[in-house]
């Protein structure tokens, strides 16, 4: 019985099929609405883009035609003269996220490295899951932490009881080592207060690390066992075959992830909040308090005091959010570059 | 000569396989640290009343984050269930119809530029959409932000398990005749289900810890409120504003609550992988 019901369907489309040739079968009414109503959730997507776009364009059209391209390069911020310029802001996130990566990408290879050459197989998922918990960790958790227990070790040293060792204080040990250098010393001349941009982007490094690692993980996996395989063969030892072998072959895919991260860290708002002080003054020091994009939009958009102040806010959202969409877009089509070259390649 | 290359090599070798482990060894510690300074202060500040009172009020003491649980609780569970469908609609589009035309590569594109587009972005954007609409913070607006959190992950996922099913699943029940809304809801959508849910699982979790959407369109909220017309309480920014003050009754309050989203977090995505290892094996 079960058997006839196929058979007599089979019949019957093939009977309409027939009564009328020069049309194809046409879907079921189902079939469109269910094709449709997908379609307008992908489609979805394109507008939601668009929309914020648009309503942050339209929000900050009072500050947008009010100082013009000025704001991007005028370092001052003032509410009560309605004085507003988008550069220490800027300054503050382009630094904070170039410290992250600066720490943080040599510390994503050698996980990744580790992860995909040196780790017995049976540590492998275990340790890839404890790199991937750490970017599950909200942002606000690195930064309370940061703020509570990272910045008063910078400032004054910990002394270990337990493990009888003390930490020295980092901040006033790193103006030491590095004073009498040039460009490095200064860098590091400052007021060891603990919370400012060096610890803002130590946070950040460890924020995209995961982000970094996975994606070197998974394109160093890639590539294929033969070109690993052949160097050795030749003498080469684990180091120079991913030197010589597997970065070269996924170069850009290593780069996606650099910038994957470097998306993240430009974005990252409650961590860098905690820990970058919250000031307007012209950086000179890394150790200075100071300000970002995203921390600057925590602080004070909830309390923004006129529409201009709204508007010159809402600016600072859109060039964030333009900044991290052109280097997510960039990430996304080096990674995509990476997938096509692996196609051609097998 | 070539002894001493040999072992130049060896050495170099060794010496970055060496920096590689010590690398690892890096990223472990600060989560191992994390979690330690969590448990550490959590534990001490977190008693019963933590769940059954409110938020007590400036330098007073005692009190609780009841109503900031709650909170959190109903504008992720809203946020969910406004984002969910459209992210599995989307993803089912896709990965089954998408193979022609401009519109899923595009939306693909979009939807991985907003799974790591800046958060707080987003909170701008329902501020100023809806927020300054209405002319006050509210629960509703807070799970409109979240939800459109929730849309990429949710879409992301449900792409990538629907492609995992096999084409011959699908020509199987179009052999019997089967429409192809039936093919994709009741074999591909249900072979993939336990990915879906991953999917969702981790949404949830990355919703659950949010602050910077949070903080322009739901607020806070010191009192009890399940009126999700007004501003209303949540953890993040409970834990934001507590850890920020000069109290240390807030601070501690902080510290409880940083624990209790931190488990909330990790315990999901444990969850939401366990599921995803047991469905490929």
């Amino acid at each position: 019985m079960v058997t006839s019901v196929p058979a007599a369907m089979f019949v019957t489309s093939r009977e309409s099929f027939m009564s009328d040739p020069a049309r194809p079968a046409r879907p079921p009414l189902a079939d469109i609405l269910f094709f449709n109503l997908t379609r307008g959730a992908a489609l979805l997507v394109l507008v939601l883009l668009t929309a914020i776009i648009i309503s942050l364009v339209h929000g900050s059209w009072d500050s947008l035609t009010h100082f013009g391209a000025s704001f991007l390069l005028s370092p001052s911020w003032d509410p009560v003269a309605q004085n507003f310029g988008a550069w220490r802001p800027i300054q503050g996130t382009l630094i904070t996220s170039f410290i992250a990566l600066l720490i943080g990408v040599p510390i994503s290879f050698g996980i990744a490295l580790f992860l995909t050459e040196l780790s017995p197989l049976w540590l492998r998922r275990p340790l890839g899951i404890a790199i991937e918990l750490l970017a599950g960790i909200p942002s606000i958790i690195y930064g309370i932490w940061g703020l509570f227990v990272v910045a008063p070790i910078l400032m004054e040293g910990k002394e270990l009881t337990w493990l009888g060792i003390t930490i020295p204080p980092i901040q006033p040990w790193l103006t030491e080592v590095t004073s009498g250098i040039p460009v490095i010393g200064p860098l590091f001349d400052g007021p060891p207060f603990g919370i400012g941009m060096f610890t803002a982007g130590l946070i950040l490094a460890i924020m995209v690390i995961p982000y970094i690692a996975s994606v070197m993980r998974d394109v160093f996996e890639v590539v294929p066992p033969m070109l690993k395989e052949s160097a050795y063969g030749l003498g080469a030892t684990t180091w120079e075959v991913v030197w010589n072998v597997v970065l070269p072959y996924t170069k850009t895919g290593v780069v996606g992830g650099i910038m994957l991260g470097l998306g993240r860290a430009l974005g990252e708002t409650m961590a860098v909040t905690f820990v970058i002080g919250n000031s307007y003054d012209s950086i000179d020091s890394l150790f200075h308090a100071g300000n970002s994009i995203a921390s600057i939009l925590a602080n004070e958009f909830a309390e923004a005091s006129d529409a201009l102040h709204y508007g010159a806010l809402i600016e600072m959202g859109l060039i964030l959010f333009l900044i991290t969409f052109v280097v997510l877009a960039l990430s996304k089509l080096l990674l995509l570059r990476l997938q096509k070259g692996e196609g051609s390649h097998s | 000569m070539n002894n001493s290359l040999y072992l130049r090599r060896r050495l170099i070798n060794g010496f970055n396989l060496t920096m590689s482990t010590l690398a690892m060894a890096f990223g472990l510690f600060w989560l191992g640290w994390i979690l330690l300074t969590l448990f550490g202060n959590g534990l001490e500040a977190i008693s019963w009343a933590t769940f059954t009172q409110d938020t007590p009020g400036p330098d007073s003491a005692g009190g609780g984050l009841l109503n900031a649980i709650i909170g959190s609780l109903m504008m992720a569970l809203i946020g969910t269930l406004i984002g969910t469908p459209i992210g599995i609609l989307a993803g089912i589009y896709l990965a089954e119809y998408g193979q022609r035309g401009w519109l899923a590569p595009t939306a693909r594109f979009i939807n991985d530029i907003l799974l790591s587009a800046p958060s707080i972005v987003i909170g701008l954007f329902v501020w100023i959409a809806y927020v300054q609409y209405i002319g006050h913070f509210s629960g509703w607006a807070g799970s409109f932000a979240l939800a459109l959190l929730v849309i990429p992950v949710v879409l992301r996922t449900t792409e990538n398990m629907l492609r995992l099913v096999p084409n011959s699943m699908r020509e199987a029940a179009y052999a019997l005749g089967a429409p192809r809304w039936k093919v994709v809801t009741v074999v591909t959508l249900r072979a993939s289900k336990a990915g879906v849910i991953t999917g969702i699982l981790l949404a949830v979790s990355r919703i659950s810890g949010e602050t910077a959407p949070l903080l322009f369109t739901a607020l806070n909220n010191q009192f009890f409120s399940a009126n999700m017309n007004q501003p209303m309480a949540n953890l993040p920014v409970t834990i934001f504003k507590f850890a920020m003050s000069p109290y240390e009754n807030w601070i501690s309050l902080a510290w409880a609550g940083a624990l209790i989203v931190t488990m909330a977090v990790l315990i999901l995505n444990v969850i939401a992988r366990s599921l995803l290892k047991k469905e490929s094996t």
